[in-house]
């Protein structure tokens, strides 16, 4: 047996692509999150798919259990626009927006804290020519995957139940992947600042009203005006609006504004998360 | 002191180079102003007791932790301005494993590799070549979960080696080790130095020290305590032999002042007197003339645990 070969004449010479002098962000970012991405996958590849999927069927019961349920009590409803709907097709827009965000959450968050404070996969990730950049990147797409692959699935229930009306609804997917990848964005440097299990209690303290009171089951008028202002700083209210507009084709510049409180959200929790990522890793 | 000759010394480029390097936490000076320079090929060795600063200078070699202030070239760059790019050129191996517990063995070899943007078509054939390097053939395709202490430690120098980097940084590469294992890693480590890679090793472990450094620095709290090869210190500060002798706790400083003029120097520990000189048997001969019969003798070669003893006055942990 011999020592690897070491010999950088010979063609066995690994490749490690050139890097241009210079260039910016040259101390936190090697441009390789794609190399974070195929771990990634390599590891859902492995892992048992139920695992996966287990986040989907959340917003999927609520689905029947409101909508089917509390809704034949309820009947129709007045939606965006003043339109009159029937219960369940107000509600689904506004679920499938809290599937793309608990995909986005639930990656970003648990399955980051492992990494982080656990698996020290992110410490390893360091001593590469990746840099803390890299990781958030890669690390904020998978959260981002997971979140697609959430909403994609609660749109095709959608579809199923015939609560797809206007052409204007083939957006919603690229809308769900806005939303997710906001929230995969801020839930990891969040995660980065959580250290026991305890404290991961807290994003379900967060997430749950959030969910519960974004206007997702009724409409944000019943609450006094300043629990309305409140609402609308959250991030959710701007993507059940946003999924709800565009599920009955009532489109216009507020669609737009709560779309661009999402590209906003994400450029400030990319930007976050490298700080993040940086201030624990390359102290 | 004189300076240290071994073979690639003659033929290598400096490249580490640290000038006047500091580390600050709050009131703590970890790294307190240390200069030094590593040559291409050689094996450095940063000694010293735990909290010496070692790790600390190490990270700052990797450009995973900031400087307070100095200065540090990996091979002409700067670690903290351009850490992707050193990085590199670097394997790590750090003290505390991180190997990808989600992933097999093989997998961790290649998923490594692609951090570094490495081709899968060289990653393949470097995976198995690095996998009869660690012994592991036999666990390829085995969670890491399932390696015992020594295999993942043979199994993160294999990984470090993915990139074949110009600098290898070990991090107390056999701690935790049982004695087998650990002769095991240094023989994958001389092979390494044979072919050329430059070493960087933090130990407290003296005879580790002595078996891979051609050249140490002896570093505690944060400081520069002295500098050369394990023999040339070995001579510097202290003598050709160590002569141990124990009287018991109550008698050891009775007696001591009878030893003087036996030995180059004394030095009393709570269960033990060191006697340094150049001959042990003499002076045990001389000590027994005087009729000061010890409970037990020892008669050994010195050590760079008695240089340290004489650089710091304290023993190294463990």
């Amino acid at each position: 047996m011999s020592a690897p070969s070491q010999d950088r004449a010979t063609e066995s010479a690994p490749v490690i692509p050139e890097f241009p002098t210079d260039r910016p962000l040259a101390a936190i970012y090697g441009r390789n999150a794609r190399s974070v991405i195929e771990r990634g996958f390599k590891v859902i590849a492995r892992q048992n798919w139920a695992v996966l999927v287990s986040g989907f069927f959340e917003p999927v019961l609520y689905l029947l259990a409101m909508g089917l349920g509390l809704g034949a009590l309820v009947g129709e409803v007045s939606g965006p626009g003043g339109s009159s709907i029937p219960y369940t097709a107000y509600i689904a827009p506004a679920l499938l927006a809290t599937s793309a965000m608990n995909g986005a959450i639930y990656d970003s968050t648990w399955n980051v804290f492992f990494k982080l404070r656990f698996a020290r996969v992110y410490h390893a990730m360091l001593q590469t020519s990746l840099g803390p950049m890299d990781v958030a990147l890669g690390e904020i797409f998978l959260a981002l995957f997971r979140g697609f692959l959430y909403a994609c699935g609660f749109m095709a229930v959608m579809l199923v139940m015939g609560l797809v009306t206007s052409p204007w609804a083939i957006l919603m997917v690229p809308v769900a992947l806005l939303i997710a990848v906001g929230f995969a964005s801020v839930g990891m440097a969040v995660t980065s600042y959580l250290k026991s299990f305890q404290q991961m209690d807290v994003i379900n303290f967060v997430m749950l009203p959030m969910f519960l009171f974004s206007a997702t089951l009724y409409p944000i008028e019943v609450f006094p005006e300043v629990i309305q202002w409140f609402i609308k700083a959250m991030p959710l209210w701007h993507g059940v609006e946003l999924m709800r507009h565009l599920a009955v084709g009532f489109v216009s510049g507020a669609t737009l504004g709560h779309a661009l409180y999402f590209v906003a959200m994400t450029v400030f929790g990319v930007w976050f998360t490298t700080v993040r990522l940086r201030a624990l890793f390359l102290r | 002191m004189p300076p240290v000759t071994s073979p690639a010394a003659a033929t290598g480029y400096p490249i580490v180079v640290a000038e006047d390097l500091t580390k600050v936490y709050g009131q703590n000076r970890a790294v307190d102003g240390i200069t030094f320079s590593i040559t291409s090929g050689e094996s450095f060795g940063l000694l010293g007791p735990n909290g010496a600063g070692k790790s600390t200078t190490m990270r700052m070699i990797g450009g995973t932790l900031t400087r307070s202030g100095g200065t540090m070239r990996v091979a002409g760059l700067d670690p903290a301005e351009r850490g992707p790019e050193v990085r590199a050129h670097l394997g790590v191996v750090p003290q505390q494993d991180n190997l990808d517990e989600e992933l097999t063995v093989r997998d961790n070899l290649i998923v490594y590799g692609r951090y570094f943007g490495l081709p899968h078509s060289y990653l393949r054939t470097k995976a198995d070549e690095l996998i009869e390097f660690a012994q592991l053939t036999d666990k390829a395709k085995s969670k890491t979960t399932a390696l015992s202490g020594g295999m993942k430690r043979r199994l993160t120098i294999a990984r470090a080696l993915v990139n074949e980097p110009k600098l290898l940084l070990l991090d107390e590469p056999t701690t935790g080790l049982d004695p087998q294992a650990r002769h095991v890693l240094w023989d994958r480590l001389f092979r390494l130095k044979e072919v050329g890679v430059t070493l960087v090793v933090t130990t407290h472990f003296m005879d580790e020290a002595e078996q891979l450094c051609d050249r140490l620095i002896v570093i505690d709290h944060g400081r520069i305590m002295a500098e050369g090869s394990p023999r040339s210190l070995i001579r510097d500060y202290a003598t050709r032999e160590v002569l141990e002798v124990r009287f018991g706790a109550q008698r050891n400083a009775a007696v001591v002042d009878q030893l003087a003029d036996v030995a180059t120097r004394l030095e009393v520990l709570p269960d033990r007197i060191l006697v340094y000189t150049d001959d042990g048997e003499a002076a045990l001969e001389e000590i027994s003339a005087r009729g000061l019969t010890p409970i037990t003798s020892l008669v050994r070669r010195s050590s760079l645990e008695d240089v340290f003893l004489r650089l710091t006055g304290r023993t190294l942990v463990d």
